[in-house]
């Protein structure tokens, strides 16, 4: 069955009327998902840029005992910033805005995202959102300096005062609306667009993966939008939500804010892993091994991931330590099931180390080791000791490092040909890679040892007679190796746009639906789509000879 | 829409669990009301596409024969392009932007707002394209 199918049309007003208005017009006023998940992502870039220098110059402070680079107050606020950044405006709106935002439709064959224009109003709440985090930096009292997750008291007016504190709270409103309206956007799009054929269980499983993303976007975000407002209200309606002296509780805010944090981490994180489940397959040249395994896996890690909140609070003492500790320690075995998957899908295949598959072998290294010092501190006895120290630092910082810039720029380098029909420079992708890979071990593998020595974290100095200095200059050179990496990536970015090399629609031959577009793909994706007969449709169009084995239990439509 | 209804009747049935355990584990109010808002986020969607997958055939998409043919037709409006979100976010912005630079901003803000619900929902009646 090699016979393509008239893809159905889409109901259209003025069919002459197609691209829409061009230019600065075309940015402002854009639904086309490909669009807005292009703006997503170079807005999400800007932002890594951003949170990036800002690391440098803690790293820079740390160099030695007592730096002088930054003020105690201006170290507080780029640590602060940094974090924030990072986590609400890089590593979140890179996967589900923008990376899924391009892909999703295009993987299950939809000509565009559910509702267009909520897409689009997504986009700009977080933009205003992203303006309105660093507006901190330019009112008087200076940026949020609470670190990302601003605990009470801390806070509270009293401890926290100025306008920069007040701005960071709304920029969280902001994009938390955002988030939650991507969420919904794209459950309805894969519960509702899909191609016909294109069953469940035979979406991608990037695909999958943004589905439980998305149902964790509704349950944690709502969540902390609703935290930061009460937090608001404490600091200018006169509450006591959390202020001890009206009879608050403050650790109320540390329930409601991890309720959404850990969930959180694993909305960066599971983006990230469908990137890598994309990614092996094609560079291994085999279908993936244990396909259904690694959607119940995904389910799981999502479930018990917003069963554990509390165990980044098993120091305040009044949390149920057995019941948090023993769930966390489960997010380990479906964690478990699919590195064994993963490594299942190399073994034996015919592996090419392109750009992305490099990325996402070092995804697995990466992961691997925050992962494990993640079941580490699992254990209360471990984080009673631990906490507070470099050593979580270097913990989730590996995980959020491995997940959101070692995977995420395999994705990027994956799919960078269908988003511009141009190839990257593979020398400068693998510069890129090797520079970003040594900088990230020489980073923050000294600040385990940091850790366990017990030097605290989020300190503008320490003493100088623990022997703290090397490591922390070792940090330091390999957080200004990982900058130059980034440099490598933006000089490949211009070489590949000041001298295009065609990529063609489909250069990695790779298995899922998007690579049957074109490249880039045309207004509503789609002119023509494959019959959809296992979850490798692209690759059995093109390898009629070698159907793909198929995982799902339905084989009523062969060839 | 049966696997859908599934996955969402899940989370339910995941968070009514947890609640329950951790409530006559912990009597911890804060999370087990938590955990019971979750379970009715799951509960809501999930009964209602149930009662749907119930009542109707299953879709080309559901069905792992269905052919490309099946599928054709209108699939929905998809609006090209429209400026009213951008109008409708900046206006959100400065009404957000009030509480912190003087609830003047609330003035323009309104007026973004309430111009793009009434542009959008014109859009919407005269066919969804601009």
């Amino acid at each position: 069955m090699t016979v393509l199918a008239e893809r159905p049309q889409v109901a259209h007003e003025h069919p002459e009327h197609h691209e829409g208005p061009t230019g600065i017009l075309k940015w402002l006023t854009s639904t086309d998902h490909k669009v807005i998940g292009m703006n997503y992502m170079i807005t999400s870039l800007v932002m890594f840029f951003l949170a990036g220098i800002m690391a440098l110059f803690i790293r820079a402070q740390l160099t030695s005992p007592s730096g002088a680079v930054l003020s105690p107050q201006q170290f507080n606020e780029l640590f602060t910033m940094h974090g924030s950044l990072m986590l609400y405006l890089f590593a979140g709106p890179f996967a589900f805005g923008g990376l899924a935002n391009y892909i999703v439709p295009l993987q299950v064959g939809a000509p565009d995202m559910a509702f267009p224009r909520l897409n689009a109003l997504s986009y700009w709440l977080y933009l205003s959102g992203s303006i309105t985090m660093l507006m901190g930096f330019m009112v008087a009292g200076g940026a949020a300096a609470f670190g990302w997750v601003a605990y009470a008291p801390l806070s509270e007016p009293t401890f926290s005062p100025g306008s920069g504190p007040d701005l960071w709270i709304l920029a969280l409103a902001l994009t938390g609306f955002s988030a939650i309206f991507t969420g919904v956007n794209l459950i309805t799009t894969i519960f509702y667009l899909r191609a016909p054929g294109m069953t469940m269980f035979r979406m991608p499983i990037f695909t999958w993966n943004m589905l439980v993303t998305a149902l964790l976007i509704l349950i944690a975000f709502p969540i902390l939008t609703a935290a930061v407002v009460l937090l608001f209200a404490d600091r200018h309606f006169g509450t006591h939500i959390y202020t001890v002296q009206g009879g608050g509780v403050p650790v109320l805010y540390q329930n409601l804010f991890w309720f959404f944090g850990h969930p959180e981490v694993y909305i960066l994180a599971l983006p990230y892993f469908g990137i890598a489940t994309d990614v092996i397959p094609v560079f291994s040249r085999k279908p993936l091994f244990g396909y259904k395994g690694m959607t119940f896996a995904t389910m799981s890690i999502a479930a018990l991931s917003t069963g554990v909140w509390a165990h980044h609070m098993f120091t305040t003492g009044v949390v149920l330590l057995p019941f948090f500790s023993l769930l966390s320690l489960l997010i380990a075995v479906p964690t478990g099931i699919k590195f064994f998957n993963w490594i299942g899908t190399m073994w034996r295949g015919q592996i090419t180390f392109a750009t992305p598959m490099l990325f996402s072998v070092g995804f697995l290294f990466a992961f691997l080791m925050g992962g494990l010092t993640g079941v580490m501190l699992a254990s209360p006895p471990i984080d009673f000791v631990t906490h507070d120290t470099y050593f979580v630092v270097a913990h989730f910082h590996q995980v959020l490092f491995g997940t959101a810039v070692f995977a995420g720029f395999s994705g990027f380098y994956f799919w960078y040909p269908k988003f511009t029909g141009r190839m990257y420079r593979e020398s400068l992708g693998k510069a890129h890679f090797w520079l970003m890979f040594i900088g990230f071990w020489v980073t923050f593998m000294p600040q385990y040892q940091l850790g366990l020595e017990g030097m605290p974290r989020r300190v503008a100095t320490y003493p100088s007679g623990l022997g703290w200095q090397f490591l922390n200059r070792m940090s330091t050179v390999g957080a200004f190796i990982i900058a130059l990496s980034f440099a490598v990536f933006l000089v490949n970015l211009w070489v590949s746009w000041r001298k295009p090399v065609p990529a063609g629609d489909n250069p990695w031959d790779a298995h899922a639906l998007e690579w049957f577009a074109t490249s880039p793909p045309v207004h509503h994706n789609f002119t023509k789509l494959p019959p959809i007969r296992s979850e490798r449709p692209v690759w059995d169009f093109h390898h009629p000879e070698s159907l793909t084995v198929r995982h799902d239990h339905s084989s009523g439509g062969t060839s | 829409m049966r696997i859908e209804a599934l996955i969402m009747i899940g989370v339910a049935l995941f968070f009514a669990m947890t609640g329950v355990i951790y409530w006559f584990w912990g009597y911890e109010q804060g999370g087990t009301v938590m955990l019971i808002g979750t379970t009715a986020l799951g509960l809501l969607p999930g009964t209602y596409y149930y009662w749907w997958s119930r009542r109707m055939k299953p879709r080309p998409e559901d069905r792992p024969d269905a052919t490309m043919e099946e599928g054709a037709g209108v699939i929905g409006a998809f609006p090209d392009s429209s400026v009213w979100p951008f109008v409708l976010g900046m206006g959100l912005f400065l009404v957000v932007l009030s509480v912190v630079f003087g609830l003047w901003l609330l003035a323009p803000g309104f007026a973004l707002v309430v111009s793009a619900a009434v542009g959008v929902t014109a859009e919407s009646r005269r066919g969804g394209t601009v």
